[in-house]
């Protein structure tokens, strides 16, 4: 699960990074990519596995269309309006989901991974090892495409230093839409692999997007190599408080945890100020 | 001029349940005063100190089940109930203020969000104080004061809701200022120079939050007395705190009429919308609360404090150039 948590939390904290805006209809993302990989299997007959590129593809989309809609228009404004931009986006998709949709739970019914496996004694379910496995993959590729090639270094450079971007030649502009698709793009891989073994519903977000929220502001805000680490780290405490203490206060756990750490280092796990 | 437009609203005001004598549009007064306290309260934390707090439902909840229980189990007056509550709000308040005050910006807010999940699950998860089923306020017949119910008409819950956004306006205006006041602004704008000015940063700001947690509690009180029931996903929700801070942004933050003028704008679009469009599980109205609050952020960011400032000064210059930005961050 804890991949899975960091691939979620991976394109809040490249967005972060970025230009210095929590996207507040994370959860939201990631409830249209479950129900686009759910569409997929449904009318197309296509497995999650084969639905989690069609729902990147969308959901990059989707943080285009949001940047240039809505976020666009408040990166000049204070803290407090981004925060209600990208929060009454995130009121009127779960809404919207619901009226669309209606509120009904759905499964995605015999994906090709199902049963369990047994590793070093431990039962996990399949989905979630495949889930995991394409996680790290996509949050590989992620870090390649950050660190090796020509547009990702631009897109570095640019939540580096903004003018020393443009000054450079870079379109900032184009690199902040960049990357909201991009960021789109991991909750959208990330939705799709949730979909296997998850029920779908416009709710679901929630829970997802606050541990997403501590798993970036654990490994660092923008640091994404520190969102993966942070993101274990936070599917292993709850899995571990799910064991050893009653499961309803697991994420309580996760919380507390979070800010023991902060109380420790304020910047996070991997951050810097 | 100022002063007579002023008298008329006060006097607007107080007649207001003689005109309107049917339940529904004074319900809808009642939250606007009841939201309108709510943002007052926070603004005291946000709005002049610059801590933006996304977890004030803690304070809220503590509020409705305090004076709850002590009514429960000790038969107490709410009354009795609402200042315990508030004092009880003000203990956790410090308790929480300690860890989270050491964290700045985003940092701060998902921690206020943390804590209020944490405080959320221990109520939905502690049997003895009703656990997830929530609690009814004991029934108490006739309607008197000292009880704080009343079933036959909602007059008295409106003139005390009216009070309770009076004491919070009352206690803005006074801090706005004193010197405190001017402190809290200096924190707000650069913490590191009032520091080096020798405002004591730490203190200022568990003051900032013992105010706006006490008024709080004083609202979570009124709530758990008007409706008559509490459970922890109404009085505890991250909804909540962020629905709180949505009234005081609109209305303009760092205001004092601001969260009130917030208040008396979204609280009838949400409630118009909820009577006229919800109801059909559908959750048009939602979609359309939704894309309100996109829409205010991304023409109005000053609120409609903001709004109003530039009109006016754009009278006074003759063609408008100023757009100063307003804001708390």
């Amino acid at each position: 699960m804890g991949c899975v948590y960091a691939l979620v939390a991976a394109g809040l904290s490249l967005i972060f990074g970025l230009m210095e805006i929590v996207n507040f209809a994370h959860g939201e993302f990631l409830m249209i990519a479950m129900y686009v990989a759910f569409f997929a299997w449904a009318v197309g007959g296509l497995d999650p596995v084969v639905g989690a590129p069609l729902a990147a593809v969308a959901l990059a989309g989707l943080g285009w269309v949001t940047y240039h809609g809505v976020i666009r228009r408040v990166l000049a404004g204070p803290m407090l309006t981004q925060i209600f931009a990208t929060f009454g986006l995130g009121v009127f998709l779960r809404s919207a989901a619901q009226f669309v949709w209606g509120v009904d739970f759905r499964v995605v019914q015999d994906p090709w991974l199902a049963g369990r496996v047994s590793l070093g004694g431990i039962f996990v379910g399949l989905p979630q090892v495949g889930a995991s496995a394409a996680a790290l993959g996509a949050f590989l590729a992620l870090y390649l495409f950050l660190s090796r090639t020509q547009t990702g270094l631009a897109l570095t450079a640019t939540a580096q230093d903004r003018q020393a971007a443009s000054l450079m030649g870079i379109d900032t502009e184009r690199m902040f839409a960049l990357g909201w698709a991009i960021g789109g793009a991991c909750v959208g891989i990330a939705g799709a692999l949730v979909a296997m073994f998850f029920y779908i519903y416009p709710e679901v977000g929630g829970t997802f997007a606050l541990l997403a929220y501590v798993t970036v502001a654990l490994g660092g805000f923008g640091n994404v190599p520190g969102t993966l680490a942070a993101g274990v780290v936070v599917g292993l405490v709850e899995a571990l408080a799910g064991l050893l203490i009653p499961p309803a206060f697991k994420y309580s756990v996760v919380f507390a945890l979070y800010l023991a750490v902060v109380l420790w280092r304020p910047q996070g796990l991997f951050g810097r100020f | 001029m100022r002063r007579a437009l002023g008298a008329v609203v006060v006097l607007a005001v107080l007649a207001f349940p003689l005109v309107f004598v049917r339940p529904f549009p004074r319900h809808v007064m009642i939250m606007i005063f009841l939201y309108g306290a709510l943002a007052t309260a926070w603004n005291v934390l946000a709005g002049y100190c610059g801590q933006i707090s996304l977890g004030h439902a803690v304070y809220f909840g503590i509020g409705a089940y305090t004076s709850t229980l002590l009514a429960r189990e000790a038969a107490l007056t709410p009354w009795v109930g609402m200042v315990a509550g508030a004092g009880l709000a003000v203990l956790v308040s410090q308790a929480i203020a300690y860890p989270v005050f050491r964290l700045r910006g985003h940092y701060f807010a998902i921690a206020t969000i943390g804590v209020g999940e944490i405080v959320q699950t221990v109520v939905i998860n502690w049997d003895w104080i009703g656990g997830a089923r929530g609690l009814f306020v004991p029934i108490k017949r006739p309607d008197s004061l000292v009880n704080f119910q009343f079933h036959e008409s909602k007059a008295v819950y409106y003139y005390i809701a009216l009070g309770l956004l009076a004491l919070a306006l009352a206690a803005t205006r006074r801090l706005e200022r004193s010197r405190r006041g001017y402190l809290f602004r200096a924190i707000r704008e650069d913490q590191e120079a009032a520091a080096s000015l020798g405002v004591h940063v730490a203190r200022e700001k568990h003051v900032a939050m013992a105010v706006s947690a006490a008024l709080t509690a004083l609202g979570g009180t009124f709530w758990a007395q008007y409706v008559l029931f509490i459970d922890p996903e109404s009085v505890f929700p991250l909804s909540l705190s962020i629905l709180i801070c949505l009234v005081a942004v609109l209305g303009g933050v760092g205001s004092l009429w601001g969260p009130v003028l917030g208040a008396a704008v979204l609280v009838p679009l949400s409630e118009g919308t909820r009577v006229l469009l919800g109801g059909t599980g559908k959750a048009l109205d939602l979609v359309i609360y939704g894309a309100l609050i996109m829409l205010i952020a991304v023409f109005q960011p000053a609120g409609i404090v903001g709004l109003a400032r530039r009109f006016g000064r754009d009278r006074r210059q003759g063609a408008g150039s100023a757009t100063r930005q307003e804001s708390a961050a």
